[in-house]
């Protein structure tokens, strides 16, 4: 089994691969596969995790989850036009909640948080800070400053405005540049362990 | 009513989850939101798996072009079902957990799931490839200054970047090209970082004013029926 499994695995890798040449239906079907198990795989484990770990097996104790149950009912009346509209109390339900309790994280992690962090001493406690830390100290708030300003739209970015947000922008373009260095990283180091994985693991040529 | 029991219960909803935030007897409802959003997942992934049914079924019917692909993809979605919510070829009793070793739903998920989800993200290397020759071009001030970060960062994080500026001297070694990507990462970049999110936060903030006050309503959609 365990055979027949890593041949299945080293043939569609290849199969998702083959898309490099171009469209064609051994890439067809290894995503046809892909779509359909990945579907399966998730209802199963919201089946399991979450219907009967936080609901089946709890509603004796909670029985408040059985309104979790209910709305959850209501979504399925989707399926049937003439009382879809019912299906709008869970999605009601889930935007109503979902801004309450982001509004208060996003204001307390996001905002209060990052601005907080900003604000701290640029020369070090003591005054014992290096030169290149100061810089990177003035670095980081000013970016900070900037960053923020490009994103304030409701005034044009003319003048000494302007001037702070083209910093901003410079600032952000930065860190794009970081995240997509990043991004290319992770994508190398995936590509390198699928790569592994065929010579390695499927057709025993590493060792 | 169709729109105001909707609207009322977004309205209360939400201003209950923020008193919930200072009120500490209703400190407990948070949890039981959240629990509720799991619970109503649940029905949501079935909704949505119906809908994936529905649709290769439909193709499969009306033979559109490549119906036979969905006849694949429907197999793979019923024995992952079979497999993960009847236990087939699960190993022991009933009561085995359907992600015990040697289960036919591990097996799948080990053998199929796993290695082309991340074998279809390792694919985007490639594009990554082909997107960064588009962005490596300084074009302008903006696109130069992007192009340089990341250069610096990709040099820095490989052994060429520590031999190509291994000649500086030691009082000079913050030009050393590993110090720039780590000095990039730890000023610039983590204010381009604090400055996204708290625009992230302050969108978040109006957005979810605007929702709870009944302002935006676009979730509704339109009375069809």
């Amino acid at each position: 089994m365990d055979h027949l499994g890593l041949w299945l695995a080293g043939l569609l890798t290849l199969g998702i691969y083959s898309f490099l040449y171009r469209d064609n239906p051994w890439y067809k079907v290894s995503e046809a596969i892909f779509v359909g198990v990945s579907a399966g795989y998730w209802v199963v484990y919201e089946y399991w995790q979450n219907f009967v770990g936080k609901f089946w097996d709890q509603k004796g104790d909670q029985p408040w989850l059985w309104i979790g149950a209910a709305l959850g009912l209501m979504m399925l009346m989707r399926l049937i036009p003439k009382i879809g509209w019912i299906s709008r109390w869970p999605l009601s339900f889930i935007i109503g909640a979902t801004s309450g309790l982001w509004l208060m994280l996003y204001l307390t992690t996001n905002c209060i948080a990052q601005v907080e962090a900003t604000i701290f001493p640029l020369f070090g406690a003591d005054f014992d800070a290096s030169a290149i830390a100061i810089f990177s100290n003035f670095v980081l708030v000013a970016g900070t400053i900037c960053g923020v300003v490009y994103f304030f739209f409701s005034k044009a970015h003319t003048g000494a405005f302007g001037a702070t947000a083209r910093v901003g922008i410079w600032t952000i373009m930065i860190t794009f540049g970081a995240m997509f260095a990043l991004t290319i990283m992770n994508r190398m180091s995936l590509l390198i362990g699928r790569t592994s994985f065929i010579f390695g693991e499927w057709l025993g040529l590493l060792r | 009513m169709r729109r105001e029991i909707p609207l009322g219960i977004t309205i209360f909803v939400g201003f209950l989850a923020i008193v919930s935030f200072f009120s500490p007897p209703l400190e407990a409802l948070g949890e039981d939101f959240t629990l509720f959003f799991d619970i109503i997942a649940v029905f949501a992934f079935f909704l949505g798996g119906g809908n994936l049914v529905r649709i290769h079924a439909n193709k499969l019917i009306k033979k559109k072009p490549d119906w036979i692909y969905s006849i694949v993809a429907l197999l793979g979605f019923f024995v992952m079902l079979a497999a993960g919510l009847f236990k087939i070829g699960n190993p022991g009793d009933i009561s085995t957990s359907v992600t015990a070793p040697g289960s036919l739903f591990a097996m799948l998920y080990y053998n199929l799931n796993l290695p082309l989800g991340s074998t279809m993200y390792a694919l985007l290397a490639f594009y990554v490839a082909s997107a960064s020759y588009r962005a490596f071009r300084a074009k302008n001030r903006e696109a130069t200054v992007l192009l340089l970060a990341a250069f610096v960062i990709l040099l820095g994080s490989t052994p060429f970047g520590t031999v190509l500026t291994s000649w500086i001297p030691d009082s000079f070694d913050f030009l050393e090209i590993p110090n720039l990507a780590v000095w990039i990462m730890s000023s610039p970049n983590l204010a381009g970082q604090r400055a996204i999110l708290i625009g992230i936060g302050l969108g978040v903030v109006s957005m979810s004013l605007r929702l709870i006050l009944g302002i935006e309503r676009t979730y509704l959609g339109e009375d069809r029926g």
